[in-house]
């Protein structure tokens, strides 16, 4: 069995949660058990001094998949001082309960100083408000951040606690103002709303849950980097001992606050219901109830809630019934139940059932048991499911195929089979998050027989080095897309030699090339590296790899090779350069009648959602087959004699994708444009964003040009002599997670590479689209009418240059550019190589001048290299790290 | 300009150099109880408190740091690892604490400045906190595990005496070193704080951690990246490891710190491992060559070593690291950064 076999998905979406930009979508459950307010038990368990049994509650916690735990002992019968630090300091010393991030719970400031006192690492303070003014409450914010924590902060005033969308959102701002004005991190800062009873009776109180839900929506986009937090036990308050119900609430009320921006919550994680599996009647008057609306059947929401609440009084036998129930069913049906709902009571038994039933072992994996994960799957992928619910499914899961593995292991013996050709561990290095090419490496060499062990995206050194090792892999494969991950691959193979690794390295991704792999890694690794042009050639140089006849040749044939790359660029004369003072003197000439008008609308715009559908009709698809390694030009190679079938076959497939794409609102495509006044100071464009001059210095080329042919620079292309324009874009292409997710637990890596292909191809003709709006409406210095043909050829005024392409070949210039964009713009963010997340993602600067055009940077001199390291003010060292790829 | 201002212009040119141990130096000059004693009233044997020596021997410790400042320290630290009302309470001097910080910062002063007036080159000093021989994460009692033998306010009000008389003596920075426990750096933290309030100045904090195992967590179980998180709000002027083992065995530590770090990066290994004996036998020369390798990776800022180093063990690093550029400071994205023992970071 292959590792990749297993599904994947929760510790898939623990690495987003490290990852950050992929955590967008993610959602920080807190576990909520630790609380002598909220459990019943923990009360019992703490007021008798049976600390023993409650640290059990708070490691249960964590086990069940909190991934923060929160502890109160606000009792009024208890010292809530000593309990909260006996409590906290008993807790440190678990390192399986200790390694997460704890929150100190209390209305008394004296027990939360008790606790920061006792807690190690960063904790989060819950909470300040602004109940006692602003005075206090930016003392007690001081004291946070001087224990090093972040705070959660109540929408509470001296008024009272906001129950209105709107004074939620005023003091949530108003808190936030003071807070970041007082230097407290808004990262830092996480709001609690207030979730209020709803179903009380009382009319005032029917829109609680409805202005909690749109308070998030407007605290995000007011408070950027904060987050919202809210507990979620008061919503059900009226339901106080009816289980069945509460849960359900909880469930749709998460369903909904989710996507409006709440990413935090303080739940039971191991009892949330799944949205698709509650009772419809009660679902249905649950969410008339939270969202405030009118019952289709007429009636009163609360009123015919609290009538089905009977119902589900009582709900133990009833549940026993359900759980009896369920046991009688057939054993597929049963396996599938248990991992849907997390038991994992019985998973053994029943394996062991449809083993002695199934022909041969793999085949209850490869059936009932991924059928039920599929389920799950699906049910997590379009929100219907939660983390920690994934997480139990997954133990299930675990617990099966553990059963199970000796019995596969006895039947290979057997069959003297023997395993796979062998084993890969692939990886996107660290500060890179493109995998497409990757993926379909590591399909195309499963299909082969190789066991792939695929470790994702952003991957540092460290954790490929450990997988290898710990599997003792017979190759390693990097990928890598942008420029920085290529520095990343030689720290990869300097890591390899320095621990004295002997295994093959291979080396693949757009950036890559025979010559970097020649001259930077493998120099820096003495085992065997061979940079892999092309999935097609994978399955060749690792098939020669793991056979004893073809290694060495290979190996041999490859250093051979890699040794003259070495010798000929050592003796190769270089393009002769021109001192940069001489390029400067050679540049473009600046010609004053071709200067764009002053935009129709200057200042930053936010296109929130573009349709997809639009962005459909100006897919350009020749990429697209690229991509898949389909080599031809759009629509000629649908009738291509060689690729023709297989381009076609999977052009239809992708229609059909961007048919439910669209249909079922799958991805959301969002875009920010910004247009300001600059200047020009030598190579140097000063672009004045939000009352701010930045300073974006450009490179020149530098190669010695044909008499007339100019050293062009970006620069060129402003006025040398007065104000100027210049704008800037980001557009990204929201919401593939959910769907790769999906794939991924259908082990479907096939709609998997086609949904990112897709994204991609949605993300440039964004780009397209947009700059055409500019053009003609937000800049407005053109009015054109042209075809999508084009488009694609280019043939209209003005240019998009993205930082990290040939005409401005440093990827650090993003961060100026995105915060000039407001910061985060189209809801893009870099990683720390200044790739953007999501993937599908395109950014540039917008020159209008008629002359301007894209050209190549191409070498510099190392004097254009400390001139310009002078502009960014960074160190020689630091701009070479960026230009590397311009340098030699 | 301030000494944080100077300090971050001064590692922009080049790879600054703090200095080396003081216990080794002073061991090799064989030190007599009566040295230690001097004049003063005490009951118990003396021999072994280094940092008494301040007031009885001033002129062993101003001859030590002058060795550094020779070989090449930008930053010499005070001789007051121990000076500290827990440690010193073991040779019943705890009423002098104060006298021995005042005293240690006020010879590393004189001596910085002295040299800074002969060359021109600035120089530092740092007010050296240890970490006590008390830990506030763990129970010393196996059986109790909720117990601790300190508290947070008493380790506090023990390193803010300490801070305040350093400050007093004339230290430009305070620095929290040798942490074996997070908790017991966050004590020293908020002492700093503290002080820094009470004086109207800002007190510039150099972190150091110490890694107890080679999985590279300290004692209290924090991994390196947990451990930044936990300090980060500090806005430490410097974030560092020292101490635990040679250069070599720390180097994987200091790449992940100099990574994620947004400060300055300060790391002095030992002079490698001891050997049977106990004592350090790694030339200068290959502990400069291990940092060097660092230093080239541009791992670090600020170099220099700990247990078993000398200043010929500093002098060589200075020569090795010669114009090596300096480890420029990452861009570091906006995220909800959060610590257990592992670190832990939201989108935000």
């Amino acid at each position: 069995m292959t590792a990749t076999a297993l599904p994947t998905a929760p510790a898939e979406l623990d690495a987003d949660i490290d990852a950050g930009p992929a955590a967008s979508s993610t959602f920080v459950n807190i576990g909520e058990r630790t609380n002598v307010t909220g459990s019943a038990r923990f009360k019992k368990l703490v007021m008798s001094g049976d600390y023993a049994a409650a640290v059990e509650v708070a490691r249960q916690q964590v086990e069940n998949g909190a991934q923060v735990i929160d502890i109160n002992m606000d009792e009024g019968l208890l010292d809530a001082e000593a309990a909260m630090t006996t409590f906290l300091k008993l807790i440190s010393a678990e390192p399986d309960i200790a390694r997460v991030p704890f929150m100190i719970d209390s209305s008394k400031w004296s027990v939360i100083e008790a606790g920061l006192k006792c807690v190690s690492g960063k904790p989060i303070v819950n909470s300040i408000s602004l109940k006692e003014g602003e005075a206090e409450f930016l003392r007690l914010a001081r004291k946070v951040r001087n224990y090093g924590a972040a705070v959660v902060v109540m929408a509470f005033d001296e008024t009272g606690q906001a129950d209105t969308k709107a004074r939620k959102v005023e003091i949530c701002s108003r808190a936030y103002d003071l807070l970041v004005r007082e230097g407290f991190p808004p990262e830092d800062i996480i709001f609690d709303p207030n979730v209020f009873a709803v179903a009380t009776g009382i009319d005032e109180h029917r829109n609680y849950a409805v202005d909690f839900i749109e308070a998030c929506k407007e605290i995000r986009v007011r408070c950027p980097h904060a987050h919202i937090s809210g507990g979620l036990s008061n919503l059900s308050f009226s339901f106080r001992g009816n289980e069945p119900v509460r849960r359900a609430m909880h469930s749709i009320f998460l369903f909904h606050a989710i996507p409006a921006g709440l990413d935090m919550a303080i739940v039971n994680a191991g009892q949330l219901d799944v949205y698709d599996a509650i009772d419809p009647e009660l679902r249905e008057a649950c969410e008339d109830v939270i969202l405030n609306r009118a019952p289709k059947a007429g009636g009163d929401a609360t009123e015919r809630l609290v009538t089905l609440a009977e119902k589900y009084l009582g709900s133990d036998p009833i549940k026993e019934k359900a759980e009896a129930e369920w046991r009688g069913w057939s054993v597929e049906k049963r396996l599938e139940h248990a991992l849907v709902k997390g038991i994992d009571a019985y998973v053994v038994e029943d394996t062991e059932e449809m083993r002695q039933r199934a022909d041969r072992p793999i085949h209850v994996i490869e059936g009932p048991l991924m059928d039920g994960m599929n389920v799950v799957g699906d049910l997590f992928g379009s929100g219907k499911m939660f983390l920690p619910q994934v997480v139990k499914s997954a133990r299930v899961m675990k617990k099966a195929v553990a059963h199970l593995i000796p019995f596969i292991e006895e039947e290979k013996e057997k069959s003297g089979a023997t395993a796979g050709k062998g084993k890969v561990v692939m990886a996107t290095v660290k500060g890179d998050v493109h995998d497409i090419g990757k993926n379909i490496v590591g399909v195309v060499l499963q299909c082969n027989g190789f066991e792939v062990i695929d470790l994702g995206v952003m991957v540092p050194w460290q954790n490929i080095l450990q997988a290898a090792n710990e599997n003792n892999a017979d190759m390693i494969g990097l990928s890598g897309l942008i420029t920085p991950s290529l520095d990343e691959m030689v720290t990869v193979a300097a890591e390899m030699q320095r621990e004295g690794m002997t295994l093959p390295l291979l080396i693949g991704g757009a950036t890559t090339s025979k010559v970097h792999t020649a001259l930077k890694i493998d120099t820096a690794y003495e085992g065997p590296v061979l940079h892999v042009l092309d999935a097609s050639r994978a399955v060749g140089v690792a098939s020669s790899l793991v056979s004893e006849t073809q290694r060495d040749p290979l190996v041999a044939k490859t250093a051979d090779e890699y040794n003259n790359v070495r010798e000929t660029r050592a003796g190769r004369g270089h393009s002769e350069l021109a001192t940069i003072a001489d390029a400067r003197a050679n540049a473009f000439p600046y010609d004053p009648t071709g200067k764009a008008p002053a935009p129709q609308r200057p200042g930053v715009q936010h296109f929130g959602e573009w349709p997809i559908r639009d962005l459909r009709a100006s897919i350009d698809w020749t990429p697209f087959f690229r991509a898949w390694e389909l080599a031809g030009n759009y629509p000629a190679i649908l009738e291509d004699p060689i690729v023709g079938e297989s381009a076609t076959s999977l052009f239809n497939d992708a229609q059909a994708m961007l048919d439910r794409i669209i249909a079922e609102h799958w991805l959301v495509a969002k875009g920010t444009v910004g247009m300001w006044r600059c200047r020009r100071e030598g190579d140097d464009i000063l672009v004045l964003a939000s009352n701010e001059e930045t300073r974006l210095p450009m490179l020149r080329q530098q190669v010695k040009k044909r008499e007339g042919r100019p050293n062009m620079c970006l620069a060129d292309f402003i006025d040398p002599d007065g104000e100027d324009w210049i704008g800037g874009f980001a557009v990204g292409i929201h919401g593939l997670d959910a769907h790769l997710a999906r794939f991924k637990a259908e082990n479907d890596d096939y709609s998997d590479i086609l949904l990112k292909a897709l994204a991609d191809r949605l993300a440039e003709s964004f780009a397209e689209t947009l700059h055409g709006h500019v053009r003609n409406s937000i800049w407005g210095y053109a009015e054109e009418h042209l075809t999508n043909a084009d488009l694609i050829r280019e043939t209209y005024q003005g240019i998009r240059p993205a930082p990290g392409y040939p005409a401005c070949p440093d990827h650090s210039l993003k961060p100026a550019l995105f915060e000039m964009l407001g910061g985060d713009p189209a809801g893009v963010t870099l990683t720390e190589s200044f790739a953007m997340w999501p993937t599908s993602a395109v950014s540039g600067f917008y020159f209008g001048h008629r002359d301007s055009q894209y050209f190549g940077v191409a070498r510099i001199g190392r004097d254009q290299l400390e001139d310009y390291a002078a502009r960014r003010e960074v160190s020689v060292e630091e701009a070479e790290r960026w230009l590397r790829p311009n340098l030699d | 300009m301030s000494a944080r201002q100077r300090l971050i212009e001064a590692a922009r040119e080049r790879i600054l150099l703090t200095d080396g141990a003081f216990g080794t130096e002073i061991q090799n000059r064989k030190l007599t109880e009566a040295d230690y004693r001097g004049d003063l009233d005490l009951s118990r044997d003396q021999k072994g408190n280094n940092d008494i020596l301040a007031l009885t021997r001033p002129d062993v410790v101003e001859a030590i740091t002058r060795d550094y400042l020779a070989a090449g320290s930008d930053i010499v630290s005070t001789n007051t690892f121990s000076a500290n009302t827990i440690s010193q309470a073991d040779y019943g001097a705890e009423h002098l604490v104060a006298d021995i910080n005042r005293a240690s910062a006020a010879i590393a002063r004189k001596a910085a400045d002295e040299a800074q007036a002969a060359d021109g080159r600035a120089r530092f000093v740092a007010g050296a906190i240890g970490p006590t021989n008390k830990t506030l994460s763990l129970s010393p009692n196996v059986n109790d595990p909720g117990y601790r033998e300190i508290d947070f306010d008493g380790l506090k009000d023990v390193y803010l005496q300490q801070t305040e008389a350093l400050l007093e003596g004339g230290a430009d920075f305070i620095l929290i070193e040798t942490i074996f426990d997070t908790l017991n750096a966050k004590a020293g933290i908020v002492a700093a704080m503290e002080a820094g309030e009470r004086l109207g100045r800002d007190v510039p904090l150099m972190i150091s951690m110490t890694i107890t195992d080679l999985s590279g967590r300290n004692l209290s179980g924090h991994t390196v990246e947990a451990f930044w998180y936990a300090v980060r709000h500090a806005r430490p002027i410097t974030i560092g490891l020292n101490c635990s083992f040679g250069a070599q065995q720390l180097r994987p530590h200091v790449q992940t710190l100099a990574q994620n770090a947004d400060t300055l990066i300060m790391a002095y290994p030992n002079a490698g491992l001891p050997n049977e004996l106990g004592a350090y036998d790694e030339l200068p020369e290959q502990t400069a060559a291990f940092v060097r390798a660092w230093a080239e990776q541009g791992l670090v800022n600020i170099l220099g070593g700990c247990c078993g180093s000398t200043p010929a063990h500093i002098a060589a690093i200075a020569r090795a690291v010669e114009g090596v550029a300096p480890r420029t400071l990452p861009t570091v994205r906006t995220v909800t950064r959060l610590a257990g023992l592992e670190p832990m970071t939201i989108a935000a």
